[in-house]
């Protein structure tokens, strides 16, 4: 018996979120008195693979075959289903992120093993197996019961934290085997930004709406984003309008994130924008509106010009800084 | 080339969820029902490309895995413009009974391109397309942002973290599809509402199928503290209680 989980590995590193899903595959592994495993597709280091350790995988399988550098949902299902025998795993628990979305529906229809999507807690209960969700886009939690011998997670990024639980670990190599039709799809070409934090990954994220007035204006909060390591997002309005990037859109029709610390900045705090950033730990609002539906979600605000707060900001997180 | 469209039927973003007196399911009494918006953008490119291609597209049908209930979603559906429907007659109870019950469907009638959302806005799965594709034994691609048929290849765009990808897949296949699938979706016009009563849906029974999960029950999120107001002429005092307080910088 054991927890398998599957930690993606970027240019060969893991990042916050693969050991956070480490950490609650541990937990888990801790409840029921089994051990962690965990599986990495693609080239990395034994140094970066042993990291896994620390946060409680006692072993880690790694599968490096030039045909998966591209995701390809059949073929990674494949891998996985082929560690899980191996492993004989009675939990298999991935990132509720763009693979663990592409792959984990794959393999709960292959194994037959009931799937609890984008969890939000450790399991309520072991018998029967229950486990939180969000559902109706954060207005409402739903307990899913999972029937099946074989038990499918994926987690909300931030939604457990980092846990050391230092074990050592053992590596080893895996040849998977497959058949023709797990690969029915093909790359063409790759277009890909490394080294900037990814917006659905990141711990803090600086928001800009409307109130911003303009893409001249965005200088500020890229620097503020700068300080602070944090990605840069924006209302919806402001990407129709073709201020910033599509790609940074969050919301109901945009990216769904769940930072620690989300930043709204001349924001109205619509239902459509909120959708997509309920899941934030801590939401800082700053709005000329003491009115605006922003400081209804907000954990903390400041009623005034962004123009005027947004320099004092910089200016407090510098000052911050240089003291810390 | 035939297209399938997998339509959820769900409350509209902006109602306001009550639960039942026993927490164990969602009172839908005053919901406003509505075409999933992944699906209705889904359905709005497949129409566009159907126009578009000069004939590679045969038809495009919508099918919903449903009770009698959903059927209005299901004629808005046609309304917008699909050229037929199913529904297939059960209340499902998980992502994997639907997509078992539109296995039944889809063997028993096969399409070339199937499309899913990337998630319901009801309970946010993000499940049903990829399960289809593994129980119908094809290709799925998901995050796809960008379909299209040229000199009758498929080419579509997907997401990935930090940029996108160009790709190509067998056929048939599932696309899960996402945020610019197609700008706006379409609305019915009135011509379409009138010829939507015409159009064929067909109920088919349920093929028997199992779910693997079911909801237990159901909890409000606790209700949210009354935001924090600092005082615009002491901006580091922000900083401080980020620091201090909630522990997040
Ligand atoms: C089907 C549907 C889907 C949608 N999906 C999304 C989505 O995914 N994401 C999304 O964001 N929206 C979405 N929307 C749009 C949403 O309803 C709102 O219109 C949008 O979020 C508003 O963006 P905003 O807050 O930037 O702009 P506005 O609503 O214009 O708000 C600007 C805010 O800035 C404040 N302000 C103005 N000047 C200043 C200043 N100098 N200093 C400080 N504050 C100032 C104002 O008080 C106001 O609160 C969707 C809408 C629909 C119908
Ligand atoms: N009851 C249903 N009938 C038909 N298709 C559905 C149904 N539920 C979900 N889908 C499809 O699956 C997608 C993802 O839904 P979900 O897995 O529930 O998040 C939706 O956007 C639809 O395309």
């Amino acid at each position: 018996m054991s927890i398998l989980v599957y930690i993606e590995n970027r240019e060969g590193k893991f990042h916050k979120g693969a050991f956070e899903l480490v950490s609650y595959a541990a937990r888990i592994a801790k409840d029921t008195n089994t051990t962690v495993v965990a599986l990495s597709i693609g080239e990395i280091t034994k140094e970066e693979m042993s990291r896994a350790g620390t946060y409680g995988a006692s072993k880690v399988i790694t599968v490096n075959v030039p045909r998966l550098t591209a995701l390809d949902n059949a073929a990674y299902t494949s891998v996985i289903e082929q560690a899980v025998s191996l492993e004989a795993a009675t939990v298999v628990v991935l990132a509720s992120g763009f693979t663990g979305k592409a792959i984990a529906p794959r393999l709960s229809a292959r194994l037959k093993a009931g799937l609890v999507p984008a969890a939000v807690t450790v399991p309520v209960s072991y018998n029967p197996f229950v486990i939180r969700k969000k559902t109706f886009n954060g207005k409402a939690l739903a307990e899913i019961q999972v029937n099946t011998a074989i038990k499918i997670i994926t987690l909300n990024p931030n939604s457990f934290g980092l846990h050391e639980m230092p074990v050592s670990s053992e590596i080893v190599e895996f040849q998977p085997a497959f058949s023709e039709r797990d690969f029915g799809t093909k790359v063409l070409s790759t277009d890909k930004q490394v080294g900037k934090v990814l917006l659905t990954e990141a711990d803090i994220v600086v928001s800009g709406g409307r109130g911003m007035k303009g893409p001249e204006n965005w200088g500020p909060i890229e620097e503020l984003a700068g300080l602070l390591g944090a990605a840069t997002s924006c209302s919806r309005p402001v990407a129709d309008e073709g201020w910033r990037s599509h790609t940074e859109h969050v919301g109901q029709t945009g990216k769904v994130i769940a930072p620690i610390l989300y930043f709204a900045l001349g924001i109205s705090g619509a239902i459509q924008h909120v959708a997509g950033v309920s899941s934030s730990k801590v939401i800082v609002a700053v709005n000329k509106d003491p009115e605006a539906p922003i400081f209804s979600v907000a954990d903390y605000g400041i009623v005034g010009d962004v123009q005027k707060v947004l320099p004092e900001l910089i200016d407090a997180v510098k000052a911050f800084k240089a003291n810390a | 080339m035939k297209i399938l469209v997998c339509i959820s039927n769900v409350p509209d973003t902006t109602t306001k969820i009550k639960l039942s007196a026993d927490s164990k399911s969602v009172d839908t009494s005053g919901i406003q029902w509505v075409i999933n918006p992944w699906d209705e953008l889904a359905l709005t490119r497949a129409l566009e490309l159907k126009e578009t291609t000069g004939g590679a597209i045969e038809k495009v049908t919508v099918a919903t895995v449903g009770t009698a209930e959903v059927e209005p979603t299901l004629r808005k559906a046609l309304a917008i413009g699909a050229d037929d429907a199913f529904r297939v007659d059960i209340n499902p109870q998980d992502a994997y009974q639907v997509a078992a019950e539109l296995t039944g469907l889809i063997k028993a009638n096969p399409y070339d391109i199937i499309l899913c959302g990337i998630e319901s806005s009801d309970y946010n799965g993000s499940a049903v397309g990829g399960m289809l594709a593994e129980l119908l034994g094809i290709a799925s691609v998901s995050s796809v942002s960008s379909l299209s048929v040229v000199n009758g290849e498929v080419q579509l765009t997907r997401e990935i973290d930090g940029g996108k990808e160009t790709m190509v897949s067998s056929l048939p296949f599932t696309a899960i599809v996402q945020k610019g699938i197609s700008l706006e979706p379409r609305i019915p016009s009135m011509r379409g509402i009138m010829t939507a009563r015409a159009k064929p849906l067909q109920v088919v029974p349920s093929f028997g199928t199992e779910s693997l999960t079911l909801i237990s029950g159901f909890k409000l999120p606790a209700p949210k503290a009354a935001c924090h107001i600092v005082d615009g002429e002491n901006v580091k005092d922000l900083i401080r209680l980020l620091h201090e307080e909630a522990k997040v910088i």
